[in-house]
């Protein structure tokens, strides 16, 4: 396994990086440019970036904002929300991402994951999947942060994605997204003894010890956090640090 | 005055993120999909991301092959990242048989998917891993990584073929996962070449771009 990636998350919407609970209430946190330089001078592994009204535009805004961030940000960066095409995916990955996450556009069409990873590879093809909880040890896909169900199940849709060609799988607890209450660590278990692919886990961090947990018990190859970063409740040094004291591989900067 | 590089463009798409490292790092960055540019070049990058077979389909289309084996026996340095390292090998096993420049000895093959110990292990291969001295030794002096000395710096990685060099002289870092030695940097001459990202190596792949430019 590689080193345990720790993943900030920047959720965009218009030019603003923003932080909701629950994918919803939204509040404004400022530019999404110095948040994404802070982080990667902080030792940020990579970068998410998701343009959460882009499903509601029916388009991915963030090429400008990922444009400047290419500009002094030289760790891989993920685009997702709006990217409905091979010819979508190859305007995000011109303006300087590494990869595209998708979720809507590849639940609509599976096809689609396919055509993505033959273009540019199924590492730039992240399938990001939003999980919601419905019952006891099962969770259904969702779209459009989390309001829109599919009937999927995240478990099926996991396989099926790998087989059509993701490279890799974001993982968002829709139930835990914002809440500081700790990651599913449950799904992302499931999730990782499943996959072939690597799986970066996102939701409800609120301390080091939930990172920690996590890290510990479900396996997962990223983890990736928003609100606990924007609001400086922790820092990312830290988090690297209390992983390196707690024996966990991730990378010394 | 800032080195002159010449980034090749044969349409794959991380050409922006290498030349914005490249820059950063100092150098006057020319991107160009004319073979003749390539051959003429002071210093000479060649990147590379998805597909070798897509990416040998562009070489030989736009006739980049033959202008990289030219500018490889004018002694001038060049450097290839990913895929770019990939094709400088005889062939790749990826969607089928797929010949490469045959530059330097060895093929390509897929990652294992399994560790030493026969537990399974992603593939791709993503993520930062320290680079360290291959099993037949060899030193970094006088190579991008004499910057680092005794060091293993952490570079990121995304892939799931690599090559493997049939020449170990050619070796000159590795990268351990699951306890498979990766070839993670080849040397031979004038040509150095990556299969991890500089360009998304934060700090550490900008001082190795950083020494590409003053060799």
């Amino acid at each position: 396994m590689s080193n345990l990636r720790i993943i900030p998350r920047l959720d965009i919407k218009g030019k603003n990086l923003i932080k909701g609970v629950q994918l919803e209430g939204l509040r404004v946190m400022g530019d999404p440019q110095e948040f994404a330089l802070d982080y990667y001078r902080a030792g940020a592994d990579e970068l998410v970036y998701m343009d959460i009204v882009a499903s509601l535009y029916g388009r991915n805004n963030l090429s400008d904002i990922i444009r400047r961030a290419a500009d002094q940000v030289f760790i891989p960066i993920t685009v997702g929300g709006g990217i409905r095409s091979v010819d979508d995916a190859r305007h995000i990955l011109r303006s300087g991402a590494d990869k595209v996450a998708i979720n809507t556009a590849a639940i609509a069409r599976p096809e689609l994951i396919g055509e993505v990873a033959r273009h540019f590879g199924s590492q730039a093809m992240v399938l990001s999947i939003e999980a919601k909880q419905v019952a006891p040890g099962k969770w259904e896909a969702y779209t459009d942060n989390g309001r829109e169900r599919t009937g999927l199940d995240v478990l099926q849709w996991v396989q099926r994605g790998v087989e059509m060609g993701a490279g890799e799988i974001l993982l968002t607890s829709v139930d835990r997204e914002g809440t500081r209450k700790g990651f599913d660590i449950d799904l992302i278990s499931q999730v990782s003894r499943l996959a072939t692919v690597p799986v970066i886990a996102s939701g409800g961090m609120g301390s080091i010890v939930d990172f920690l947990k996590l890290a510990e018990s479900a396996r997962p190859d990223g983890i990736s956090m928003a609100d606990t970063l924007h609001y400086k409740r922790v820092q990312l040094g830290d988090i690297r640090a209390a992983a390196l004291k707690a024996g966990l591989a991730v990378r010394q900067v | 005055m800032a080195k002159k590089i010449t980034l090749l463009d044969y349409g794959m798409c991380n050409m922006l993120n290498v030349a914005r490292a490249l820059e950063h790092a100092g150098a006057d960055v020319h991107v160009t999909e004319d073979p003749r540019d390539a051959v003429a070049a002071e210093r000479l990058v060649v990147p590379g991301v998805g597909a070798f077979s897509e990416c040998m389909r562009a070489v030989n289309r736009l006739g980049h092959g033959e202008a990289i084996h030219q500018f490889v026996r004018s002694g001038r340095p060049m450097l290839g990242i990913c895929v770019g390292m990939q094709i400088l090998f005889e062939a790749s096993e990826e969607f089928g048989e797929t010949p490469g420049l045959g530059i330097l000895p060895g093929r390509v093959r897929m990652i294992p998917n399994t560790d030493t110990d026969g537990v399974s292990q992603r593939v791709p291969h993503i993520g930062w891993n320290y680079l360290i001295e291959p099993q037949a030794g060899r030193s970094w002096e006088k190579t991008l990584l004499e910057p680092f000395g005794t060091e293993s710096p952490a570079v990121y990685f995304v892939h799931s073929f690599a090559a493997q060099p049939a020449n170990d002289d050619d070796r000159l870092a590795d990268c351990n996962y699951g306890g498979h030695r990766i070839s993670a940097m080849v040397k031979r001459d004038n040509v150095t070449a990556t299969q991890f990202h500089p360009e998304r190596s934060g700090t550490v792949g900008l001082r190795m771009l950083k020494e590409f430019l003053s060799r």
